[in-house]
């Protein structure tokens, strides 16, 4: 992936889904990873909360499921409970919340590996602690369509029109690739001649590495 | 200064280290999938990027490929083809070597990963797929990555890590019998909590530890995901020299004693600091098996499911939503609920020990009537030793399919699965929901959990069925 879209401030409606431990399965179920493409997965995000099924035929809508509720139709910004995206490494979770439409999501804690992909693909995670979660969750559940949630990686703080200014810290390095796009694998490889240099020693050191390659 | 067997790896696969304490890591070893392998693998060719040489990265079929014995690219699967395809395409055009179906070879990533001694101690592993981490109970650095990061893996060899904080986790004592690794992991999550090792590098230590045959080593460093650390670790000694002495990848004569000399030097020092230890004692570990959607949801098998009371109250939402989905009550005893299916395999309890702790219960024993039962090893050359130990007669006369290797129903791809409703005791390594299959129930355990609930047709703790040990 390159040429992300830069991410600086955002504001836009919040949905709230404060349970623990939402695993990558729940995001998006491996039934539902049916192409070798990165692209049109949104339609398949929490695909077990969010239809009703008999088997695996999707029969309707989930109309009681948080996402399906009208008022937070035009979500972007993600409410969610500690460890969110823990499990898989499938980075299908990640394309599947980015396709929907979710560029920001904050939570007590994300999985680890979730974590990597959300910034690997433009998609902000936001560590606040989960007494803040919660506060916002029910101020944004009062009026969702009125009470955005302003996200500004600049800053690096959540805002509201309710007072709410909660300061959050990111990596350096994650923060420069969201708000730049940048290509790390462009950025790495400008790194190769470090990496030629730490091989020529490392032959040395553990031979056995590389057995049986030429040269 | 004292350093720890994470620090040792960290310092000698440090390219370049950077002011927020991260650091670009060469990457010794890469091993890609069909499932999101060939995804990745396809952006690097198209880039026109160098791939890195041959001996460094392999390929094998074990995600979507059905585990009959008549299988073929068509899968169960509905579009299962389309990946496995891929995978051979992309592998060829990348002189990549794939273990394909028929390859004698083929298997789960991980288990072929050390089958072959394509990862030894001291390396580091990647793999798009998060029980990488497997790879750790060798010494090695291993953890699981994305497509993305499997992207620049292959293009760059190097991935950037912001360095985790480090555990350890001190196991005093010795397993009893009847009591394995994998209930070592359960009951580390259930008091700990499915977060408790939160992007962490663990590493697992002690006279517990030490007794653990590297197979059963495996086990717990695969469960370190499930603990949400960053990687699991156990430091080399003369049981993991043993195990990968030999093996097809591994150095010979004199280069292993080489070898062997530097790997036993990897160990954590005296006195080495972690951010924080855990201490446990062998003997406070029971059976373990899960009642609810997240592997804290665990309990002993002669325990019975919580009261919602008695959880953290941030916990009680989602324990409730679990239970409902597990058709079970709280307060509810495990042993006994009947269950309708039973599996083994998976790349958490798919290996040569798990197959005979299992078959050492269902020798001369029969699985009830009602429970389906499957056993799929996880490598073809498991399924091999397997069969040449006699395991596959034991558990085709005991009532078990004898499957060819993969991942097979650890997941459900939208191929085969367990029946609508179905409470199923599997041998894998999570219960979340709709894992297994829609709305299927799954009870996370060990081999031998499953294999005498399999016979009794209900949760069963297998403890019954060993000798019992004098209290020392």
């Amino acid at each position: 992936m390159s040429a992300l879209q830069p991410l600086t401030v955002h504001a836009g409606v919040a949905v709230p889904l404060l349970l623990a431990n939402v695993d990558t399965d729940t995001i998006i179920p491996s039934r539902e990873m049916k192409t070798v493409s990165r692209q049109g997965l949104g339609q398949a995000l929490f695909a077990a909360w969010r239809y009703h099924y008999d088997g695996v035929q999707r029969l309707a809508v989930n109309e009681e499921f948080v996402l399906n509720q009208p008022a937070y139709a035009a979500a972007t910004v993600l409410l969610a409970g500690p460890n969110f995206g823990c499990g898989s490494s499938r980075e299908h979770a990640v394309w599947a919340l980015a396709d929907y439409g979710f560029r920001v999501l904050i939570a007590p804690s994300f999985g680890a590996i979730f974590q990597g992909n959300c910034i690997r693909n433009g998609l902000l995670p936001v560590e606040l602690p989960l007494e803040q979660v919660q506060v916002l969750a029910a101020w944004v559940a009062a009026a969702p369509q009125q009470h955005q949630v302003t996200v500004d990686l600049v800053a690096c703080e959540v805002r509201t029109t309710g007072g709410h200014v909660w300061p959050f810290v990111v990596p350096a390095v994650a923060r420069s690739r969201l708000l730049e796009g940048s290509d790390e694998i462009a950025e790495t490889l400008a790194h190769a001649p470090d990496l030629a240099q730490w091989r020529e020693r490392d032959r040395r050191l553990r031979p056995w590495v590389y057995a049986g390659e030429a040269g | 200064m004292p350093a720890t067997l994470f620090d040792k790896l960290w310092e000698t696969h440090s390219v370049r280290s950077f002011a927020d304490g991260s650091a670009l890591l060469a990457l010794d070893r890469v091993f890609l999938h069909e499932r999101t392998g060939s995804i990745a693998l396809a952006s690097v060719l198209d880039s026109g990027r160098l791939l890195p040489a041959g001996q460094r990265v392999l390929a094998t079929m074990d995600h979507v490929v059905d585990t009959h014995r008549t299988r073929s690219d068509a899968t169960t699967m509905p579009g299962g083809a389309k990946f496995i395809q891929a995978m051979r395409i992309t592998a060829h055009r990348a002189g990549i070597r794939l273990f394909d179906l028929g390859d004698p070879q083929q298997g789960i990533s991980h288990v072929v990963a050390a089958d072959l001694g394509f990862v030894l101690p001291g390396f580091t592993y990647v793999c798009p797929d998060s029980h990488a981490c497997t790879l750790g109970a060798l010494g090695a650095l291993a953890w699981g990555i994305g497509t993305s990061d499997c992207e620049q893996a292959l293009a760059t060899e190097m991935l950037r890590i912001a360095r985790p904080k480090q555990l350890r986790v001190w196991v005093d004592g010795e397993l009893s019998p009847g009591v394995s690794a994998k209930d070592l992991a359960l009951h580390l999550i259930a008091t700990h909590g499915s977060a408790g090792g939160e992007r962490q590098a663990i590493e697992f230590a002690g006279p517990a530890i030490r007794a653990l045959p590297v197979e059963s080593r495996f086990t717990l460093c695969n469960m370190a995901v499930e603990f949400s650390a960053f990687c699991g670790l156990v430091a080399p000694d003369e049981r993991t020299i043993a195990y990968v002495q030999g093996r097809e990848r591994a150095p010979r004569g004199a280069a292993f004693e080489q070898a062997a000399a530097a790997w036993l030097q990897l160990a954590t020092d005296e006195g080495a600091v972690f951010d924080r230890e855990i201490r446990l004692h062998a003997r406070d570990v029971s059976p373990m098996v899960s009642w609810g959607t997240a592997l804290e949801h665990g309990a002993a098998v002669s325990g019975r499911v919580p009261l919602l009371e008695s959880l953290p109250e941030a916990s009680r939402g989602r324990a409730a939503k679990a239970l409902d989905y597990m058709g079970l009550a709280p307060g509810a005893a495990l042993a006994g609920q009947p269950i309708d299916a039973a599996f083994i395999g998976s790349c958490t309890n798919g290996r040569l020990d798990d197959l005979r702790a299992a078959a050492a219960l269902l020798d001369g024993q029969s699985v009830a009537k009602h429970v389906r039962a499957l056993c799929v090893p996880a490598s073809g050359a498991v399924k091999r030793a397997a069969e040449a130990e006699g395991l596959d007669q034991v558990f085709i006369q005991a009532g078990f399919e004898w499957r060819e290797p993969g991942c097979s129903l650890c997941f459900f791809a939208g191929g085969e699965s367990f029946a609508a409703g179905a409470r199923v005791v599997s041998s894998t390594n999570r219960n979340f929901e709709g894992r297994q299959g829609p709305r299927v129930r799954t009870h996370v355990a060990s081999p031998a959990t499953v294999a005498a609930s399999a016979i009794a047709g209900k949760l069963t703790d297998p403890r019954g069925f060993f000798p019992q040990q004098e209290e020392l």
